[in-house]
């Protein structure tokens, strides 16, 4: 069974705050149900699938489900970090084409801005051998980008290049926390966070949240918002297994990428507009190498190429401006990547980062821990 | 090592490794069934499933295959590391050096550091050239 053209995207909403000390993560996820639905032009009972995954408050799908009022007949709580939403649109396309489902609500929302950060997962079992060295996401991602570096002679001049093409695109995004156009020498000259990523290589922190919308092919047909359909996808879990598969320069997204490609039926060449996971610099060029829009170690020099830059080079990515510059909803960017390549295929990006009649897109993302153990998931979605 | 290093937890399954390491050994894992060894240690081989493994001791030499030294924070600067042992697995760690003075592909060596009330952790030092 494919899921290709069994399920549509009807709604994509992004929260528009990026700091909010005066609501609850509960209510943020209300507010872009609400969000989504409205963007959709549908309403809370329409509703009969839920996915979320750990920014959920409570327990799985349960509390928020009930928190909601929503009555399901299917629930997914998958969990692979910031790739989970990208995930979710695959599996709620499943749950679709089996008929457990006809209009899935996907929600994510918190805000690490305003509340105490929860900790890492204490019972794993990793963690009595890896929570002592003091790991964060930086010198994990630090180290990925210090191995890219070793064995394919990629220059932080080539990574600059990423946080450049990003905020060329997040000055005309009124909602995105970084709007200041900047250069690569000012990427260069921002404070070293763990070798060899700087601040301006790093993500934003924002409070927020995003929704969207997975429906029936009848369902979709029968709303007013363009067509966009899921055409193929692809997920895939990496960690070192035992220590004896350790390669930090190629992600899971070799795995999801080419799934999804191979289920759509088009080659990278293909696609017209990529939402790429952006958590760091390091992140999108290792993506962009495993999803074959150029070969292993040519990444420094595609995106030195300004090959990013809408308008500009052969592959505009993050036309909202990205977690590099945009929002980065509860560190997991993932719903954020879907809804910008959904804005892109209906024509309601920004006009001057829209991609002219934009029918082929890619929203991939990474999960967990570059470093240590990721997740990595890959939607191809079509205009149609 | 100028950062206060969070005791271990040890485990059922484990708790030879961290006895060990109040030693001064390092221990892998390795599967009787499949020859393979793995690091950190489980009671069931990650590549066959097969629960018949037993603890090894590890030489303690390897190479470093990648690094990052955080600049940032109360506990800065500390470098994070893979280490390749020569037996084969790597091991996720910290280098107990100067920042500037490590890199990848350098030799290094096990040494165990202290923690917060716990078993010490094991950690490494490069290999001096005349050593």
């Amino acid at each position: 069974m494919t899921i290709r053209n069994k399920a549509f995207i009807a709604g994509a909403w992004e929260h528009p705050t990026r700091l909010a000390p005066d609501k609850t993560t509960p209510q943020l996820h209300a507010e872009c149900a609400a969000g989504v639905l409205a963007d959709a032009g549908l309403s809370l009972t329409d509703v009969d699938g839920y996915f979320c995954a750990g920014d959920a408050p409570g327990f799985g799908g349960l509390s928020m489900i009930d928190y909601l009022g929503l009555q399901v007949r299917h629930v997914d709580s998958t969990d692979t970090g910031g790739s989970s939403y990208i995930l979710h649109v695959s599996h709620a396309a499943q749950a679709i084409a089996a008929g457990h489902c006809s209009v899935a609500l996907i929600t994510l929302a918190g805000r690490p801005r305003s509340e105490p950060f929860r900790g890492m997962r204490m019972n794993a079992p990793e963690t009595p051998f890896e929570h002592w060295v003091g790991a964060t996401t930086h010198n994990s991602y630090g180290m990925c980008a210090a191995r890219h570096m070793h064995e394919h002679g990629t220059t932080p001049e080539q990574l600059a290049w990423i946080k450049v093409a990003a905020s060329t695109h997040a000055q005309h995004n009124e909602h995105a926390m970084l709007r200041d156009v900047v250069s690569v020498e000012d990427v260069l000259a921002s404070p070293m966070i763990s070798d060899p990523l700087r601040r301006l290589d790093c993500c934003v922190v924002s409070d927020g949240g995003g929704a969207l919308l997975v429906v029936a092919p009848e369902i979709a047909k029968s709303l007013k918002r363009p067509l966009v359909a899921v055409r193929g996808a692809g997920e895939a879990v990496k960690g070192p297994r035992g220590g004896m598969n350790l390669d930090l320069t190629t992600s899971a997204a070799a795995v999801s990428g080419p799934a999804a490609f191979a289920e759509a039926g088009v080659s990278p060449a293909d696609i017209q507009y990529a939402s790429i996971y952006d958590s760091f610099t390091i992140t999108v060029l290792i993506q962009l190498e495993d999803l074959g829009f150029c070969a292993k170690g040519a990444g420094g020099r595609f995106v030195a190429d300004r090959n990013l830059i809408s308008g500009v080079g052969a592959l505009p990515f993050n036309t909202d401006g990205g977690g590099l510059c945009n929002s980065h909803p509860t560190n997991r960017g993932g719903i954020t990547k879907v809804i910008e390549a959904v804005r892109q295929l209906r024509g309601e990006a920004h006009p001057a980062v829209q991609v002219p009649n934009c029918g082929l897109a890619v929203a991939t993302g990474i999960g967990g821990a570059l470093g240590q153990r990721h997740g990595a998931a890959t939607l191809i979605l079509e205009r149609q | 090592m100028t950062r206060t290093v969070p005791a271990p937890e040890p485990n059922v399954e484990t708790q030879p490794f961290w006895d060990a390491a109040a030693q001064g050994k390092l221990l892998i894992r390795r599967c009787n069934a499949c020859g393979e060894p793995h690091y950190y240690p489980r009671a069931l081989c990650p590549f066959c499933l097969s629960a018949d493994t037993r603890w090894e001791e590890a030489g303690g030499t390897g190479a470093i295959y990648s690094l990052s030294t955080m600049r940032r924070g109360k506990d800065a600067p500390y470098t994070l590391a893979y280490v390749v042992l020569d037996e084969g697995p790597a091991v996720l760690t910290n280098i107990d050096a100067d920042p500037d003075d490590v890199a990848i592909g350098q030799r290094v060596r096990v040494g165990f550091v202290a923690t917060e009330g716990g078993p010490p952790v094991p950690m490494f030092v490069p290999i001096s050239v005349s050593g």
